[in-house]
């Protein structure tokens, strides 16, 4: 009886010995196609920000399953991660969320050797604020925020963050329904800055979307893109990327960068702490930062890439499209989120709590 | 006795699903981000009144006209023959066929401003008609992002909730009754008044619940068809939870004070049940 039940147990270490070692094995010829196995990498990104195809090419190039889900906001995907809700191997957080995250030790270091094809990211997006010594990030894509609007339900082209206050819309304006953007709005028509932590320039700011609010239609993330493409609203703050595929779908829509300034940010791709397939999210890293990978997504979200070869590649209309490209004339009146102080986020929490709770 | 251990599965199922959750909300509620025993959570609770006060509104306002529609609907129905009752309660559960989002995100199109209802309204020159006779200048009529919009969301997706329980009440009331309260003389309108009505009271009950509290708990419909500009306490305790406001204490410290109002709400509704006729609600 204790001899078999030895020789289960031999029989069964041996044999987690083998998987073990398919396992180590997979993930070590990763490059190589069509055999056994390769394991999974679940990423976890934008909606509506990556053309499904490369996905498709990606499985079979590499032979590692994509496991893909969306969120809509830094926000949801930062409470997802922390709630332990899900494991991800590779996510693609904004700029300030990527500092938030380093901070608090929530990021995995990336291993370099294995993603060459960072030496193709645009040199002025290399070591950026939020991650200085480019540790844990490598940027997915780029561009600027602005106002979107439909020609023919305006009597004037917007020029200022103003018109999403404007009385003349009421009921035909689109707002941010996460706090850093909606207050981000906010702040810049009132002249400071996104990164501002005075208590007194923030609450300021509430106030005037507590006011605005009885004007806004609804308060949306990707909701508006239906919205504005089948003219159910005149006005809506939103990516200049997402504003060239809107454009394609109703030709009356145009973009205003507004005179007080734009946020600039930068989508990048990390390692979460936890993560079960650091080697695949590493060669998925890769793949996407290829030119054929990264020429794909391009073409299909029009954000701007931050491949020098992706943009050799574009079109000269698109790549020298001044707003998905811009110029140091454009870049200087642009202002990155950084990441908050805790005290200055808990004063975002309960004033967007504040916000949502005004009545119309 | 030994048929017992059948219910084991589901006892295990409960214990794992639906206990051990609760016990962690409880937890999670009486507890600091530190991990310290804490009443932090609930202390700033006033914070939230609009919220509680949007969602009951809602909820009642929604469960009455659940009642009014539902009501009449079972009723009638069990009058029916058997052929129409099938056909009627296939029709009432097949929308349920469905996910509830994709239904909700059907109704947008319907109630938008360029929506189906506008669409045809204007197409049938509804909208010169109506500027015609009252000199206004519509051109549209507005329900998408209201309250409104919110509680027909509500209705429509709760209302079968409300009209089974209560037809399968009025269905099984056993016709001598009728027939007995006629024998001494009963007209019709009392009999439904003191004999079928005060019967039916049970399947009113437990449609109530059933309507009531999922309206009152509901998140995406605010988003969805309220625009976001009407905050729910589902809406509350998930922005605690996946939202901008990351904080998971505060997040189920609301859900519990919820449910303790949800639950003493309905002890009272019990209690005047039991008065009635004595039966449980389902």
């Amino acid at each position: 009886m204790k001899k078999s039940l030895a020789l289960l147990t031999t029989s069964a270490l041996s044999l987690s010995l083998v998987l073990a070692g398919c396992g180590g094995g997979a993930s070590g010829e990763a490059n190589d196609p069509g055999s056994a196995d390769k394991g999974v990498v679940n990423v976890y990104n934008w909606g509506v920000y990556i053309d499904d195809s490369v996905l498709e090419d990606f499985t079979a190039e590499t032979g590692i399953k994509v496991n893909y889900d969306t969120y809509e906001s830094n926000e949801s995907m930062y409470g997802v991660l922390r709630n332990d809700g899900a494991s991800y191997d590779v996510v693609i957080p904004s700029d300030y969320m990527i500092s938030r995250m380093i901070e608090e030790d929530m990021l995995e270091p990336l291993n370099f050797d294995n993603i060459p094809n960072f030496e193709d990211i645009d040199p002025a997006l290399k070591n950026p604020d939020y991650d200085p010594e480019n540790q844990y990030s490598v940027p997915y894509m780029w561009g600027l925020l602005g106002i979107i609007y439909n020609t023919t339900m305006v009597d004037e082209a917007p020029t200022s963050w103003g018109t999403m206050f404007d009385e003349q819309y009421a009921g035909q304006i689109l707002m941010f329904n996460n706090s850093r953007d909606a207050i981000g709005v906010a702040l810049k028509y009132l002249g400071y800055s996104y990164n501002t932590t005075d208590e007194a320039q923030i609450k300021e700011a509430v106030d005037l979307l507590i006011q605005q609010k009885p004007l806004v239609q609804s308060y949306v993330m990707d909701e508006i893109f239906e919205k504005m493409q089948g003219g159910s609203a005149a006005i809506g703050a939103y990516y200049y990327g997402d504003f060239l595929t809107m454009q394609e779908v109703n030709p009356d829509l145009a973009f205003c960068l507004p005179e007080e300034g734009t946020n600039l940010y930068v989508d990048a791709m990390c390692i979460p702490k936890n993560a079960e397939n650091k080697e695949n999210a590493e060669i998925f890293i890769n793949y996407m930062c290829s030119t054929q990978a990264g020429l794909k997504n391009c073409e299909e979200i029009w954000y701007s890439s931050p491949l020098l070869s992706v943009r050799e590649e574009l079109d000269p209309e698109v790549s020298g499209d001044p707003y998905a490209y811009p110029d140091q004339s454009i870049l200087d009146q642009c202002e990155s989120f950084k990441n908050l102080p805790a005290n200055t986020l808990a004063l975002y929490d309960s004033e967007w709590t504040r916000l949502m709770l005004a009545s119309n | 006795m030994k048929n017992k251990w059948l219910a084991a599965p589901y006892v295990v199922w409960m214990a794992i699903f639906v206990v051990a959750p609760l016990i962690l909300v409880v937890v999670f509620a009486f507890t600091g981000q530190d991990g310290s025993v804490t009443l932090d959570n609930f202390s700033n609770m006033g914070t939230y009144v609009p919220a509680f006060r949007n969602s009951f509104v809602l909820a009642f306002v929604a469960t009455a006209i659940c009642i009014l529609i539902g009501y009449p609907l079972a009723y009638f129905l069990s009058r029916e023959k058997l052929m129409v009752r099938k056909v009627a309660m296939m029709l009432i559960m097949l929308p349920m066929w469905m996910n509830f989002l994709l239904r909700t995100y059907a109704w947008m199109t319907i109630l938008d401003d360029n929506g189906l209802i506008n669409q045809f309204l204007s197409a049938i020159g509804f909208f010169n008609l109506w500027n015609a006779i009252f000199g206004t200048d519509l051109t549209c009529f507005h329900m998408i992002n209201t309250q409104g919009a919110i509680v027909l969301g509500m209705v429509y997706n709760f209302l079968p909730f409300m009209v089974l329980p209560i037809f399968s009440v009025i269905d099984k009331i056993d016709p001598k009754v009728i027939e007995a309260a006629q024998d001494l003389g009963a007209s019709s309108s009392m009999v439904f008044r003191k004999v079928i009505f005060p019967l039916s009271l049970p399947g009113v009950l437990s449609g109530v619940t059933m309507v009531f509290i999922p309206s009152v708990s509901t998140f995406a419909l605010s988003r969805l068809l309220g625009g976001g500009k009407t905050l729910l306490l589902g809406d509350l305790i998930e922005m605690q939870f996946l939202g901008n406001a990351y904080n998971p204490h505060l997040g189920s410290a609301i859900a519990l004070v919820m449910m303790v109002i949800v639950l003493v709400m309905m002890a009272i509704m019990n209690r005047f049940g039991e008065g009635e006729e004595g039966v449980a609600v389902l």
